[in-house]
């Protein structure tokens, strides 16, 4: 014997022992690491979905453009987007506004001005009666927001400046109204006023949601016959010919509103411009509470997991501190029942760790693929390292705590005492 | 030199504030190859005096010599190596771990002696061949009958070649042709120079012996030679 009564079973044999137990009560075993997976899968299905939605979101609203500047009638307050509801009722962008932003000499770098008013309106087509968006714009539209028309066309800049009675119908509105008809050249009936279709919409992108079932026409005849004679709109947008070009084109709007609106108190602003960097920052605000929210429900699912751990590893208490107490009895020292049982942990928790990332990706994987079969928006994926990171760490911190916990207790006792334990 | 030595042993357990005498002053020798049973009714401590003995349990008071040092100056991880390396154990209840197979039941005490992989599967083998089980080397503990799991417990007493072996009423679960089988191998190693220490109740298993203590109270009433020892091999066992 040697003096310092050191065991001499090696690592490697006491993690045969581990794995010999681990196989020994499939039952157990599999019933343990379940927990841990569908805590880990959890949490990464939740996590993965989120930053995709996320990573969607924000990829669209850069595809239509860092260029573009969103001004809108009245002030916002601080940065929250959601104060600008009262802003709609705001009527202070008119159309010398838009004269003014179109000269080339006020804002040089602007390359398109595109002006629009929104509305609800309701649209006849034979004994067909649907209620709608109405979105009155300029042309650019199309290029802005990325449209592209399925069947017909666009309307032009002439027929803005015509009042054309000219309608652009999302394919929802087209299905309710013609059905199976070709809906091109149909004459439907707006406000008392005949307008003719001349394009359908392909179907929605994540630029414009909603464009299913939205009408689109020029923003002179919504504002002239749509809606009652208005001279305002909810909204301008302004490109510019460089993303570089964004801040000082901002500065060059404000200079130009302001001298149109009489303004000299900067404070007293009655329009707001927003860049995509603001816009971005607030979808980002969003998704960080909404994933925020999210992973605690996945955090719920791993906990209840880990109860599920704990319960069954408490419930082979009993047996095991036997085991223990005859391991002792045998020549076991209680480093090497506690490495066991740290192996014993480990191997679950990592077994069922990985299996948990694998069946998440793959579920994950799956959603963006039905995702994007059902709505024809390619949806990135996304790996979650943080869902990964916090699903291991957690589970792995399970595992090791009931693993190993009753284990060290079971250790501590006499021989006898384990033997003797019920 | 005596192999064990106990003088004045006291146990004392503390259960919830009660505490229970089971061992009130025990004094003993026991010297390298004898065979000793210890006797007496149910509750009278033969158990707990084995268990202290196989150092599977510290004594509250009084001494304890194993191979002339005291055993309670050993650390705890010096005891699992005394256990390891000097003593094996058969228990009424055989204590197999009932999910893993013969083979590494048997194994296990080698495993902690830190045995190579060939050498303990070779030993290990042996001793299960020794005891009768060749057929049954990979079967699970659990699917043996009580008579071949007691086997199976010899054989792992027996693979460390320890000095002696502790048995704690080693036919107490068994019917009279399994423990009769036991008694024979127990009666086999002794013959062979092994020291053995048995608590049995029953006086047919103490007839096997060759010195009988018998307990009562937690004293000892009697200690004396066993006058007509049965040879279970000649003579047969009746229960
Ligand atoms: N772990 C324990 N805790 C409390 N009392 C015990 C414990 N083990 C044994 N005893 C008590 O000690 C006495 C002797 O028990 P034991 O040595 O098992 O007797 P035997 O083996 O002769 O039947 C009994 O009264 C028993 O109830
Ligand atoms: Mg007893």
């Amino acid at each position: 014997m040697n003096k310092s009564g050191q065991s001499h079973a090696s690592v490697s044999d006491v993690l045969g022992m581990a794995t010999g137990a681990l196989l020994g009560n499939k039952i157990r075993s599999a019933l343990t690491a379940l927990g841990i997976i569908i805590g880990v899968a959890a949490i990464i299905i939740v996590m993965s979905i989120g930053n995709a939605a996320q990573a969607l979101i924000l990829q669209e609203v850069q595809s239509f453009g860092a260029r573009n500047v969103f001004i809108s009638p009245g002030r916002i307050q601080g940065n929250n987007p959601m104060s600008a509801a009262g802003a709609v009722l705001n009527q202070s962008l008119k159309q010398n506004d838009i004269d003014q932003l179109e000269d080339p000499n006020n804002v040089p770098d602007a390359v398109l001005v595109n002006p629009s008013v929104e509305g609800s309106v309701s649209a006849t087509y034979g004994d067909q009666t649907v209620i709608e968006t109405l979105l009155g714009s300029g042309a650019h539209v199309f290029d802005i927001y990325n449209l592209t028309i399925a069947q017909g066309s666009a309307f032009t800049k002439t027929d803005v400046d015509s009042y054309a009675r000219a309608a652009v119908i999302g394919k929802n509105v087209a299905k309710d109204l013609f059905g199976a008809n070709d809906p091109i050249g149909k004459k439907i009936a707006m406000k008392g006023q005949k307008f003719s279709v001349v394009g359908v919409f392909s179907s929605s992108n994540a630029a414009m949601i909603g464009i299913d079932d939205m009408i689109v026409v020029p923003y002179t005849s919504a504002q002239e016959y749509l809606l009652g004679g208005i001279h305002y709109f909810n909204e301008v947008v302004v490109q510019a010919r460089t993303v570089e070009a964004v801040p000082g084109m901002v500065r060059d709007i404000q200079t130009t509103l302001r001298a149109d609106h009489n303004i000299t108190d900067p404070s007293k602003d009655d329009f707001t411009i927003q860049t995509q960097e603001d816009i971005m920052r607030s979808i980002d605000t969003v998704f960080v509470s909404l994933t925020a929210f999210l992973t605690l429900v996945a955090a719920i699912s791993l906990l209840v997991g880990g109860v599920g751990v704990m319960n069954i590893m408490l419930v082979s208490v009993t047996e095991r501190t036997r085991e223990i107490g005859l391991r002792k009895a045998l020549g076991a020292t209680s480093g090497n029942i506690l490495l066991q049982f740290l192996f014993e942990a480990l191997l679950l928790s990592i077994g069922g760790g990985i299996i948990g990332i694998v069946g998440g990706l793959g579920v994950t994987a799956l959603a963006v693929a039905v995702a994007t079969k059902a709505t024809g928006i390619v949806f990135p994926f996304v790996v979650s390292w943080m869902g990964i990171g916090l699903g291991v760490g957690v589970s792995a911190a399970i595992g090791l705590t009931f693993g190993v916990f009753p284990a060290r207790n079971a250790a501590q006792k006499s021989p006898v005492e384990a033997l003797r334990y019920e | 030199m005596s192999l064990i030595e106990i003088k004045k042993l006291i146990k004392i357990y503390s259960d919830d504030g009660v505490d229970t005498r089971a061992l009130d002053g025990v004094s003993l020798t026991i010297n390298d190859g004898e065979f000793v049973a210890i006797t007496g009714a149910s509750g009278s401590g033969k158990s707990t005096l084995l268990q202290i003995l196989g150092c599977l349990d510290r004594s509250t008071d009084g001494s304890y010599t194993f191979e002339g040092k005291e055993v309670s100056s050993y650390s705890d991880a010096e005891l699992a190596r005394i256990r390891n390396e000097k003593l094996g154990f058969v228990f009424q209840s055989f204590n197999l771990l009932p999910r893993l197979s013969v083979l590494d039941n048997v194994v296990l005490p080698l495993v902690y002696a830190g045995v190579s992989k060939k050498e303990r599967v070779e030993r290990a083998e042996a001793m299960i061949d020794l005891v009768g089980l060749a057929d049954r080397r990979g079967y699970q503990a659990s699917q043996l009958s009580g008579g071949q799991k007691q086997r199976v417990a010899i054989a792992r007493a027996l693979v460390n070649n320890p000095k002696v072996i502790f048995a704690d009423e080693p036919t107490g679960n068994l019917d009279s042709k399994s423990g009769a089988v036991v008694l024979e191998f127990l009666q086999m190693l002794n013959d062979q120079g092994r020291t053995l220490v048995v608590v049995t109740h029953e006086l047919y298993v103490a007839e096997a012996a060759r010195r009988t203590v018998h307990i009562v109270d937690g004293r000892i009433d009697s200690d004396q030679p066993v006058a007509h020892r049965r040879i279970i091999a000649k003579d047969g066992f009746i229960k």
